[in-house]
């Protein structure tokens, strides 16, 4: 029972790690776009983008379990590379960052368009790169919006439930994760079991988060 | 010498228009470029420095060509040597006085000379402070260093000092004057302040609706249009009181305020806010110490 605690809520964490991990890397050059871009479609993008927060998850999920499943063209390309997503832990990545991805990329997008144009441009007559610029100024200037990206998305992903319902399932070890594991205990009447998971969860996800603003709220002082 | 010879298309407040700049810099000058707002003074210096692409037309700095729409050349911004101060200063939050400085640093010899270059605008002791805790005055300054870091061809400079207390813009015009005649780099000032105009530039070239109409010492260009007057002041008209048959004008010489009489009718000329020449025959003026 214990092990079993234990590697659920290693699951969750190692999921909710990986998810924000890649969506750092995805949301920061999509807030750039969707920031400075000029491009008519660009709306479009946002809309997609912010599609998660209005959407039931359910629906994302049963569109993803479609896509996954070997019958579909997107599932048959991936079968015949060894790669099945349906019912995997690989799945859950994919369903979470796409389910995430408004979470992460709404903080850096707000933190990036408060910057003043002015920055950019002095580092430009300064010789420094776009990518110099991007590195060494504005991903500095833009610290708070990038760990908001990452706490929420990060606190997100733990707390997901129904694309991972949906698109994992309840396979212990491989997709069951804390939020599911509640639910399945509670359904077999496990309550002191069940408790066992809401309990850490709640404080895990407290104890993050209050870390996180308080780290925030000093470094916050300290450049305004 | 730097030369240039651009058109833009402008918007302004009167509706489009296609700018056409037409403009020699000698070298180690100081050219202030003096204008009303919209008339396109900070697009020339965005041009200069390629923030901004010209429609077409040339520019040459010492030689070396940086924008010619005939052969095709436009070099980014990062391949020009300019020094840009920008109206907002757009220091780096993240960085230190001297991380500013150190980050515009392209080799050695720059780092190296940063100490002194912070020596210089007297900010040694606040050297690891963030800009956020800095003053308007010293934040302008270090804009200033952070521009000479690289030893430009030219500095442009945009309405530096607009943001300021008049005490600190005339401090400020000072230093900007000595670190002219010390460092002696091309600078292209943009200002509509006549008093920082005079005392900072060798030649002025007044912008109107996109074309450069005079170029001249700015000595000139104040007092060509005057009268016979041995004693002439320039100052920006604060109040316009009708008292008919006369007007009574309130006038900000410098620090002081300063009320003349008018008649109506030349009252037609002037607004409030409009800059306007008080001048007086030589031997009307009463002088007395001031104790």
């Amino acid at each position: 029972m214990e092990s079993e605690f234990l590697s659920t809520m290693t699951l969750t964490f190692k999921l909710a790690a990986i998810t924000t991990a890649i969506l750092l890397f995805i949301a920061i050059p999509l807030a750039s776009f969707i920031v400075f871009s000029k491009i008519r479609f660009k709306s479009v993008i946002e809309t997609i983008v912010s599609m998660p927060l209005v959407l039931p998850p359910s629906v994302l999920g049963f569109y993803l379990l479609i896509a996954f499943s070997p019958s579909s063209a997107i599932g048959t390309f991936l079968g015949d590379r060894g790669i099945h997503l349906a019912f995997s832990f690989e799945g859950l990545v994919v369903g979470s960052v796409l389910f995430s991805l408004p979470f992460m990329v709404h903080p850096i997008q707000a933190a990036l368009s408060q910057v003043p144009h002015s920055i950019f441009e002095a580092a430009y007559t300064l010789g420094k790169s776009k990518i110099q610029t991007m590195f060494h100024v504005i991903l500095p200037t833009i610290r708070h919006g990038l760990i908001s990206g990452m706490v929420l998305a990060f606190a997100h992903t733990v707390g997901e439930f129904g694309v991972i319902l949906m698109i994992g399932g309840n396979i212990p070890g491989e997709t069951r994760v804390a939020s599911i594991a509640i639910y399945d205990e509670v359904e077999s009447l496990n309550y002191a079991v069940a408790h066992q998971y809401a309990l850490t969860l709640f404080v895990v996800t407290f104890a993050i988060l209050l870390l996180v603003y308080t780290l925030n709220k000093k470094s916050f002082e300290g450049t305004r | 010498m730097i030369s240039i010879n651009i058109t833009k298309d402008l918007n302004t407040a009167d509706g489009a228009l296609e700018a056409h700049f037409n403009l020699d810099i000698n070298e180690n000058e100081f050219l202030t470029l003096f204008g009303s707002s919209g008339a396109g003074k900070t697009t020339l210096m965005r041009l200069i420095a390629g923030l901004e692409k010209p429609k077409s037309g040339r520019i040459e700095v010492h030689g070396e060509v940086w924008f010619d729409s005939v052969k095709r050349i436009n070099l980014p911004p990062q391949k020009r040597s300019v020094g840009f101060v920008f109206q907002d200063y757009a220091l780096f939050p993240t960085m230190s006085v001297k991380e500013n400085l150190l980050f515009a640093a392209e080799n050695n010899e720059q780092r190296k000379n940063v100490d002194q270059l912070i020596e210089m605008i007297e900010l040694t002791s606040l050297a690891n402070r963030l800009p956020y805790s800095l003053s308007g005055g010293q934040k302008q300054r270090v804009a200033l260093a952070r521009a000479l870091v690289r030893q430009p061809k030219i500095l442009l400079l945009d309405e530096p000092l607009s943001a300021l207390d008049p005490a600190m813009r005339q401090k400020l015009q000072n230093e900007l004057a000595l670190l002219h005649n010390k460092l002696g780099v091309t600078t292209l000032l943009v200002s509509h302040d006549i008093a920082e105009t005079v005392k900072l530039s060798n030649r002025l070239a007044s912008v109107v609706a996109g074309r450069i109409v005079k170029v001249c010492p700015p000595m000139d260009f104040f007092t060509s249009h005057t009268l016979s007057g041995k004693l002439q002041l320039i100052g920006e008209v604060l109040k316009i009181e009708e008292d008919f048959p006369i007007t009574v004008v309130t006038l900000l010489v410098g620090s002081s305020v300063v009320k003349t009489v008018i008649s109506c009718m030349e009252a037609e000329q002037f607004q409030i806010g409009s800059q306007a020449i008080i001048s007086s025959k030589a031997f009307n003026p009463i002088l007395m110490p001031v104790h």
